[in-house]
C-alpha cells in the first residue's frame, strides 16, 4: 500500500487515494483531508462524518448515502450540498472510509 | 426432529433447500424442511433480458416450483405476513403460523418504481419502462417494436441492483438490435449512472471501459436521479436529461415483510455476517440469495455458492461447532455484449474481475473479460444447467472459492 505525507504524517491509502487503515484516521487528519478537496467541515459536516465512522466500526462496510439518508438522518440532497458532485465518495473519503463498493 | 423454514422458492432458496436435503441424507439426519412462497411459479430471470428483443416469452422461463424441489422438501403456498424471531414463527397473511428452529431469508429483491418521484406514474410502461419483472419486458418489448428512433435513456437508479451488469447488456443488445434494424443513426443513446463510472471496478473499467464509446453510447455518471419529469431524468443536483423511452432499473428493495418484521436495513436487506450468512441480530436465522446485505453481485451464481456453504454451516451450527466454511463472496456473471458475444467475470469480496480462463464444465475453459462467441453460446446453455442440474443442488465442479488474486490496489503498491 502506498504511504502519503499529510500534514507531516504518514497515512496508508489506497491507489485512488482512499485511507486503507481507517485506525490512522482522526479528526485532525479529517480537516486536512476535507481541505484537499476544498471542503471546510462545519457541524453538519461532522455529523455526517461521525455517522459514517460509527457505521463503518459496526457494519465493516461503508455506508451508502441511502444508509446516510434513512439510518443517518442526512437527506441526499443535503448530502450533495455538503460534499458537491461526489458525495458517497467525498464523505469516504474524508471520514478515512474504503471507497464505497462498486461491482463491476 | 428440526424444522428449517425457508421463505422463497426461487432460485437461492431452491438450491438451499435441495442442497440440505442431500447434506442430512449423507448424516442420515432427519430434518423437515419447508419452503414457503406465494406461488408456484419459478422464474429463469436472466432470461429476461431477452424478451425485450423477443427472444423469448415469459412462458418459456417459468417452470413449477415444486418440479425442482427434491422429494421430501415440502411446499406450502402462502403470502408471508411476517417473522417473529423471538418466538421463531412465521404468520402467513391467511392466518397460517409456522413454527421453525431455524431460518433462512430467500424472498430475494425486486424494482420498485414507486420509490422514485414521478417513475411510476401515468407514463409508466408507456414511456418509462423496465425488464426485470415479466410483465414490464413484455411492455418493452412491444415499445421496441413500434421504436423509429429518437432519444433512448438507459439508467440506473440505485445500486446495489439485481443483476449489475443487466442495464450495461441491455445497452449492448439494443445498440444490436437497432443497427440491425437500421434504426441506430436515427437513435440517440445515453447510459445514466449512479455510480462513477460504467464499470467501477479499476481492472474492468480498464478492459471494458471503451465498449460503450466503441458502440457511440453516451455516459453520464455520478447521476443520483431526483425525480422523473415528464420526459426528463432529474438529479438531486439539478442536472437533466431529457428521453423519448427511458428504460430504468429502479431502487431495489428486499421483501416487505422483512422491513415489517423489523429484520431489514434501509434496503429492505437482512444484515448478516458475510462469511456465515447469518442474520447479525437474529442468531439461527439465515439470509441467502438477494435478501442479503453481502457486499458482492446479486446474483444466481451467488446464490449458488452461497448454498454450497450453507448447508455445511448450519449442520455444524445445529451441532454446537463453529461455522467454518466462509462465503468468501464469489460470483461469476455472464456480460452479452451483442452481435453474438458475451463476457465472462469472475470475482469475490476481495478479489477482482480478472482476465484469463474459467473452468466450466461440459462447455469447457471460458475466457474472462474477453468478448467471444463461445462466452455467448456458454450464456445460452446456463438456463439449461440452471434447471437440470443447478437447481437440483448436487455438487457441480467449479470451484466455489473465489479466484485466489490480490486486488488492484495491492498490486499496484507491490
Amino acid at each position: 500500500m502506498p504511504v502519503v505525507q499529510i500534514r507531516e504524517r504518514a497515512v496508508h491509502v489506497d491507489d485512488e487515494g482512499f485511507l486503507s487503515r481507517p485506525e490512522e484516521w482522526d479528526e485532525d487528519l479529517a480537516k486536512a483531508l476535507a481541505e484537499q478537496i476544498g471542503i471546510t467541515l462545519t457541524d453538519r459536516h461532522w455529523e455526517v462524518l461521525r455517522f459514517l465512522r460509527a457505521d463503518y466500526a459496526e457494519r465493516g462496510q461503508t455506508p451508502t448515502t441511502r444508509r446516510v439518508d434513512v439510518v443517518g438522518g442526512v437527506p441526499v440532497k443535503e448530502q450533495f450540498a455538503l460534499f458537491p458532485r461526489k458525495p458517497g465518495r467525498k464523505m469516504a473519503y474524508v471520514a478515512g472510509l474504503p471507497k464505497p463498493h462498486g461491482c463491476v | 426432529m428440526k424444522h428449517l423454514l425457508i421463505l422463497g422458492g426461487g432460485t437461492a432458496g431452491t438450491m438451499v433447500a435441495n442442497r440440505l436435503l442431500h447434506r442430512l441424507r449423507v448424516e442420515r439426519d432427519f430434518w423437515r424442511l419447508t419452503v414457503v412462497d406465494r406461488d408456484d411459479r419459478h422464474l429463469y430471470q436472466p432470461g429476461l433480458l431477452t424478451v425485450p428483443f423477443g427472444a423469448a416469452t415469459p412462458d418459456q422461463l417459468v417452470r413449477s416450483r415444486r418440479r425442482y424441489l427434491e422429494p421430501g422438501v415440502e411446499l406450502v403456498l402462502g403470502e408471508v405476513e411476517g417473522v417473529d424471531p423471538a418466538r421463531g414463527r412465521v404468520h402467513l397473511e391467511d392466518g397460517r403460523v409456522l413454527p421453525y428452529d431455524y431460518l433462512v431469508v430467500a424472498s430475494g429483491t425486486s424494482p420498485r418504481p414507486d420509490q422514485t418521484p414521478g417513475m411510476a406514474g401515468d407514463q409508466w410502461r408507456r414511456r418509462v419502462h423496465e425488464f426485470y419483472t415479466p410483465d414490464g419486458a413484455v411492455a418493452l418489448h412491444r415499445r421496441l417494436e413500434r421504436w423509429l428512433g429518437g432519444r433512448v435513456v438507459v439508467h440506473v437508479t440505485e445500486m446495489p441492483i439485481k443483476c449489475p451488469v443487466a442495464p450495461l447488456e441491455f445497452t449492448f443488445l439494443l445498440d444490436d438490435a437497432l443497427r440491425r434494424g437500421g434504426l441506430r443513426a436515427g437513435t440517440e443513446l445515453t447510459y445514466v449512472t449512479p455510480l462513477d463510472g460504467a464499470f467501477t471496478q479499476p481492472v474492468a473499467r480498464e478492459r471494458l471501459g471503451g465498449m460503450l464509446d466503441a458502440r457511440g453510447v453516451r455516459v453520464r455518471t455520478d447521476f443520483v436521479v431526483d425525480r422523473v419529469d415528464d420526459g426528463r431524468l432529474v438529479s438531486v443536483d439539478d442536472r437533466e436529461v431529457p428521453f423519448d423511452l427511458l428504460v430504468t432499473v429502479p431502487v431495489n428493495l428486499g421483501a416487505d415483510f422483512v422491513a415489517r418484521s423489523g429484520m431489514g436495513d434501509e434496503l429492505q436487506d437482512v444484515p448478516v455476517d458475510p462469511g456465515t450468512l447469518m442474520s447479525r441480530a437474529h442468531p439461527g436465522v439465515f439470509a441467502v440469495g438477494d435478501a442479503t446485505d453481502v457486499p458482492t453481485s446479486k446474483a444466481g451464481s451467488v446464490a449458488h455458492f452461497e448454498a454450497d456453504v450453507f448447508a455445511d454451516n448450519l449442520v455444524s451450527y445445529d451441532r454446537g461447532r463453529p461455522m467454518t466454511r466462509l462465503y468468501d463472496g464469489h460470483a461469476n456473471c455472464f456480460v452479452e455484449s451483442g452481435r453474438g458475444r458475451a463476457l465472462l467475470l469472475d470475482f469475490g469480496y476481495d478479489a477482482e474481475p480478472l482476465p484469463g480462463r474459467y473452468p466450466l464444465p461440459v462447455v469447457g475453459p471460458l475466457s474472462l473479460l474477453a468478448e467471444t462467441r463461445a462466452n455467448h453460446w456458454a450464456k445460452a446453455a446456463t438456463q439449461r444447467l440452471y434447471w437440470n442440474v443447478l437447481l437440483h443442488g448436487r455438487p457441480v465442479p467449479i470451484p466455489s472459492r473465489a479466484p485466489r488474486r490480490e486486488p488492484a490496489a495491492t498490486r499496484a503498491a507491490a
